[in-house]
């Protein structure tokens, strides 16, 4: 039993040792999505989280985010303020939004394909996140597109839901910047 | 025995009516969904169906002036006096000035406010201007203002033409109605 506290105890130590904390300043998480035909730009402000990532382990690469949804920035206060009431974001009861990494694959020498959950308004969804790793001096940049339904998180719910007026499909692009470990 | 007026052609007609329809139906359009408070599907639609209205306009607007400029128009009875013929000349010449600056000059508001037009949700327009915060309140105020004026105009060309079918009893506004009479 004891080797197994032990086990754990290095294990956790050993992620916490290595796991850098996002550079939010340098990172961003953009959304895009199409309002009846229309595509439009939007991006999260508030954001914390760690990556740990090994170059000679990539497999082993972990990731944890939080996004805080009331930072959420549509370039228009009216319709910030649209976005978080109950029918969209309903910020006041679910502050944030995280996403977990689980296993990882490697598919290249800088190319990644994390498993993960992505918590959203209370929902959690599985998603694949396909994640291109550069190394630029001092700093690890982890980049990539992918694509959610935003239904399946009741993001836009009532007569928001109707996918003709703002469509289910809603890209994330993410530029997530760490010093280099 | 009456000397045959010359009439306009079908073409001129049929693009006459259809923009003064077409200019009806967006004006009133345009005063309803900015009073439209909040921020709701029922008002997006309205602007977007607004623009495509105003895009439709627009093309009609550039076919137009390509008939008239190759297709002589009727000239005013010799009766009326050389100061309305002047006045006549001046206000369908402003008026076709607005057909044009008035669609455009929502289309930049549109492109400043950060919301290209898809026309019928399905052709993007051209992004001729990126999102622009100081350029967004002018070209509103000027939309707004050119349409105040177009509608002092219309006023007045409604105004004149019955004059001259009601009060003089020439053949002016016949020249313009879709059946010969």
């Amino acid at each position: 039993m004891r080797k197994w506290i032990v086990g754990l105890g290095v294990l956790l130590l050993g992620i916490k040792a290595l796991a850098a904390p996002i550079d939010v300043a340098k990172s961003s998480i953009i959304i895009v999505f199409s309002q009846m035909g229309v595509p439009i730009e939007a991006q999260f402000k508030r954001f914390s989280g760690d990556v740990q990532f090994d170059a000679a382990a990539p497999a082993n690469t972990r990731a944890a985010l939080t996004v805080d949804v009331a930072s959420f920035d549509l370039g228009d206060p009216e319709y910030n303020k649209e976005v978080q009431k109950p029918e969209w974001f309903n910020a006041e009861k679910f502050t944030n939004a995280t996403f977990t990494s689980n296993a990882v694959r490697v598919l290249s020498a800088d190319k990644l394909e994390a498993d993960g959950q992505l918590t959203i308004k209370g929902r959690t969804q599985k998603i694949v996140v396909p994640i291109s790793v550069k190394q630029n001096g001092k700093q690890q940049i982890f980049s990539g597109e992918l694509a959610i339904k935003r239904l399946a998180f009741a993001i836009g719910e009532g007569e928001w839901s109707a996918t003709d007026m703002v469509e289910d499909n809603v890209r994330i692009r993410f530029t997530v910047v760490t010093a280099a470990q | 025995m009456n000397t045959p007026t010359q009439r306009y052609t079908t073409t001129a007609i049929a693009l006459h009516w259809l923009m003064a329809i077409g200019i009806v139906i967006a004006f009133g359009m345009g005063l309803t969904m900015t009073d439209m408070p909040g921020i709701t599907p029922a008002k997006l639609r309205l602007y977007n169906w607004h623009k495509w209205v105003g895009v439709t306009l627009f093309a009609f607007a550039v076919l137009r002036a390509l008939w008239r400029l190759t297709h002589t128009a009727p000239t005013l009875p010799a009766s009326i006096p050389r100061w309305q013929r002047q006045i006549a000349e001046l206000t369908h010449y402003a008026l076709y000035v607005l057909i044009f600056s008035i669609p455009l000059s929502g289309y930049f508001y549109s492109l400043a406010a950060g919301f290209p037009v898809v026309y019928l949700g399905v052709l993007p327009l051209p992004v001729l201007i990126e999102k622009n915060a100081e350029l967004k309140p002018l070209l509103h105020a000027l939309h707004f203002w050119l349409n105040m004026g177009l509608a002092a105009l219309v006023l007045a060309h409604v105004g004149a033409a019955l004059k001259h079918h009601w009060i003089d009893r020439d053949d002016v506004l016949k020249r313009m109605l879709p059946w010969s009479s």
